[in-house]
């Protein structure tokens, strides 16, 4: 028979062209970019090639009160003396705008935070559009939707501080509820992923959103306590680690602010030995790796039973070396840079503390590019659950195997940390996976399936994985006084 | 005989274990893989070396058998010939002298294709006489009625009579997977046809609506795959049925790369069993080497 030529990929780099980057961003409210009072600003870089994108300014204690102030005035001038048919249809321009322009935020996305292009491209744009259109769709239907309070009201202004690994997604999850139920908003994205924000403003703008409704503030980690301690705020909402989330919990106390928080995590993946194992291999790689496992939920521990664990390994070892590294822009890749080089830094540590401890590391062979920041897919056998690598986030592509015998072994090792996001329990008897999961402390419970979302649907944590449920009714609640 | 537990009672078979929501998501990201230029160049040449050029009509004729049959030899200038011409069996002796210089190999659809319902010696013999008549390869059907009555012994039977009746040849087991109901089946299917010594695992007749899947075709290779771990043995993968254009195409070759590996796709292990695909990948070419789409009229069709 006649020979074939040997089957590769070749680079198949999404362009660039669509985005235009401006050399230098100011803060935007009111309805207009406006100078930072100081001269400080910091740069946003590529971490896959260490360039530079655009000089982002610092927001100071100062700016925040201007910005605060704007979207107070935003508020009472406009936003709460709109009809809710009249905000819907704001609601649903921002969503459509960023749905015609979803390729241009992708890419964004994917050079400024390092996330392969096919998750920006299928993941987080359309969920992001997904999350404006469900909430426009409640604009004006509220009164129905907390059972007990015909007319439930806006809060007034709200805070959002958002984290680096889903930029544009999580900021859309407070933007819209806080949007659709009436609040007007200041958004601190966060320092090293601020450039879809600042294209969220400028389509906001495009979109004649009334000035103040939505409000941008740049800067790192005082920029946000800043904001947090505002005390013309009526909501504060917070994504990010559990150790700032403590911290905006302090500050804001007895300042008469509603709080959420969605924090950290270190979620069990349970696998009975029903299951369907091929399936389980792809539901660990999306738990895992998915976004270089930059993810709060993220099934970071896998709770496999002992007699179908070395068959899981097995399997799971073959699968490591067909994950595609590489160039986040590249549509073939699937795992893309890591978000930071301190995040990066972070990583090494603590596999170096899994090592020490005596865990056995598994990673895939592959050597990074000399510039950006990068982690290959990785996880740790004979790992046992007093090992730093099973107790703390690692927030990268590092995943703990630990083993059990029974459901009732597998559901205590399971709920026995401080937190409590997800968890994904995998078997084939349905009796089996309820049984799991109405004994599980997690905010959301995966069967079969792992990091599925969709804006009806409340996303939140138990614990010290925070309060507040984001989406679904349980999600317009938190921006509504009932 | 189906398996006896102690006493006497027959053993129900262990289900197969198969999740439909990952298997969807992960053959939905294979099937996004992107081919450009050389890489997309070389994977269309390695479908038209792994394709099973096809007529199964009524009205098959001598005459439309050996200009397929040419064509199969040579699709175009510069493109690899196809891996078999798939005919009924009546026609495997004009296709047996068509390609009788060539490196093409005839493969002849038996055993009462498309349903597979008639008697077991009929099915037999049309086997034995396929192969007599020169069949490199024969593409059989199960028997769907026996598998949803649950007679799984009795599919399994018949696909070793059939695989000691046509020894020597390859033989290609289709499962018609649009009208076994569940992945689960699906999957059943594939590890009897494995055990009983299928050469290939095919998905679909191509005569009914629902065929191939890029989710079943992953489901395929899982079985292949794990087959291969457990027994050593390397089982081919056929997919046909409503594999009509290149980007289709491609998007199985991705899941057989990333599924099974590059060993699995050489003809010996990889074939796309279609009619009208070759027109379009012929196109393809011509627009990825001239910059423009080719009307129909420039592809030699037979």
């Amino acid at each position: 028979m006649a020979v074939v030529p040997e089957l590769a990929y070749s680079p198949a780099p999404e362009s660039t062209a669509p985005v235009s980057i401006r050399e230098s961003y100011g803060l935007f409210y009111g309805g207009e970019w406006v100078a930072p009072a100081g001269a400080t600003t910091f740069a946003t870089q590529n971490p896959a090639t260490e360039e530079k994108l655009a000089e982002i300014a610092y927001a100071e204690a100062v700016d925040i009160d201007r910005a605060v102030r704007a979207a107070r005035r935003g508020y009472e001038k406009y936003w709460r003396k709109l009809r809710p048919t009249e905000r819907a249809k704001y609601v649903y321009r921002i969503a459509r705008a960023l749905t015609e322009r979803s390729r241009e935020f992708a890419i964004l996305e994917t050079m400024d935070g390092g996330k392969p292009i096919r998750e920006s491209r299928d993941f987080d744009v359309p969920q992001a559009s997904a999350h404006f259109f469900y909430h426009a769709g409640w604009a004006d239907k509220l009164d129905w939707a907390v059972p007990g309070c015909q007319r439930p009201r806006a809060l007034g202004v709200v805070g959002a501080i958002v984290p680096w690994n889903f930029p544009l997604l999580i900021a859309t999850w407070k933007i819209a509820p806080a949007l659709a139920c009436g609040n007007t908003i200041v958004l601190k994205p966060a320092e090293t992923t601020p450039l879809s924000a600042l294209l969220l403003a400028q389509v906001c703008a495009e979109a004649d959103l009334p000035p103040g409704v939505f409000n941008v503030v740049t800067g790192d980690g005082r920029t946000g306590a800043a904001l947090a301690e505002h005390p013309d705020l009526d909501k504060v909402t917070f994504t990010g680690s559990t150790e700032v989330g403590k911290a905006i919990r302090r500050a804001t106390a007895g300042m008469g602010k509603r709080l959420s928080l969605e924090l950290g995590g270190k979620s069990a993946f349970i696998v009975y030995d029903d299951a369907p194992l091929d399936q389980v291999v792809e539901g660990i790689v999306s738990a895992i790796f998915f976004n270089q496992g930059h993810v709060c939920c993220a099934g970071s521990r896998l709770l496999v039973q002992e007699s179908v664990a070395d068959d899981v390994v097995e399997r799971l070892r073959a699968r490591l070396a067909t994950l595609r590294h590489g160039d986040p822009l590249d549509k073939n890749t699937d795992i893309g840079a890591v978000n930071s080089r301190a995040q990066r830094d972070k990583i090494v540590e603590l596999v170096q503390s899994g090592i020490d401890e005596g865990a056995e590391l598994v990673q895939a062979q592959w050597t990074p590019p000399d510039r950006g920041y990068w982690y290959p897919a990785s996880f740790f056998t004979n790992v046992q659950p007093t090992y730093r690598i099973a107790r703390e986030e690692i927030f990268g592509p590092v995943l703990s195997v630990m083993t059990f015998r029974t459901p009732g072994e597998a559901i205590e090792r399971a709920n026995n940390l401080p937190y409590g996001l997800s968890a994904g329990v995998w078997t084939s008897s349905g009796a089996l996976a309820l049984y799991t999961a109405q004994r599980l402390a997690a905010g959301v419970i995966w069967c079969n399936t792992f990091n599925q979302f969709d804006p009806s649907s409340p996303f939140g944590g138990y614990k010290e994985s925070g309060f507040g449920r984001e989406g679904g009714l349980a999600g317009l609640r938190a921006y509504l006084q009932t | 005989m189906p398996a006896q537990t102690p006493n006497g009672c027959a053993m129900r078979p262990a289900p197969c274990r198969v999740d439909a929501v990952m298997l969807e998501a992960r053959a939905s990201i294979l099937t996004k893989r992107s081919f450009k230029a050389a890489a997309k160049r070389s994977a269309l040449e390695l479908v038209v070396a792994c394709m099973d050029l096809t007529t199964l009509e009524g009205k098959d004729t001598p005459g439309k058998v050996r200009g397929l049959c040419a064509r199969g030899i040579s699709p175009a200038p510069g493109v690899p010939s196809v891996a078999a011409i798939c005919v009924y069996p009546a026609l495997v002796p004009v296709a047996v002298r068509a390609l009788a210089h060539s490196s093409v190999k005839v493969a002849s659809v038996a055993t009462a294709f498309p349903s597979g319902l008639s008697p077991l010696d009929v099915k037999l013999r049309e086997t034995l006489e396929a192969v007599a008549a020169g069949a490199d390869e024969i593409d059989m059907v199960i028997d769907r009625s026996a598998f949803l009555a649950g007679h799984y012994d009795a599919v399994a039977h018949e696909i070793a009579a059939t695989r000691e009746a046509c020894a020597g040849a390859t033989l290609k087991v289709i499962l018609e997977v649009g009208e076994l109901g569940s992945y689960a089946a699906v999957r059943r299917a594939c590890d009897l046809a494995l055990a009983a010594g299928a050469d290939f695992l095919k998905t679909s007749t191509g005569k009914i609506g629902a065929s191939s899947t890029p989710a079943v075709a992953l489901l395929m290779c899982e079985a292949i795959r794990e087959h291969a771990r457990r027994t050593g043995r390397e089982v081919g993968l056929k997919l046909a049925g409503g594999i009509r254009t290149s980007k289709s195409a491609l998007g199985y070759v991705s899941i057989v790369h990333e599924t099974l590996g590059n060993a699995w796709l050489v003809p010996e292990r990889f074939r796309i069993g279609a009619s009208s695909l070759l027109d379009d990948v012929l196109m393809q070419r011509e627009k990825d080497a001239s910059g423009n789409y080719a009307g129909a009229s420039y592809v030699a069709v037979a």
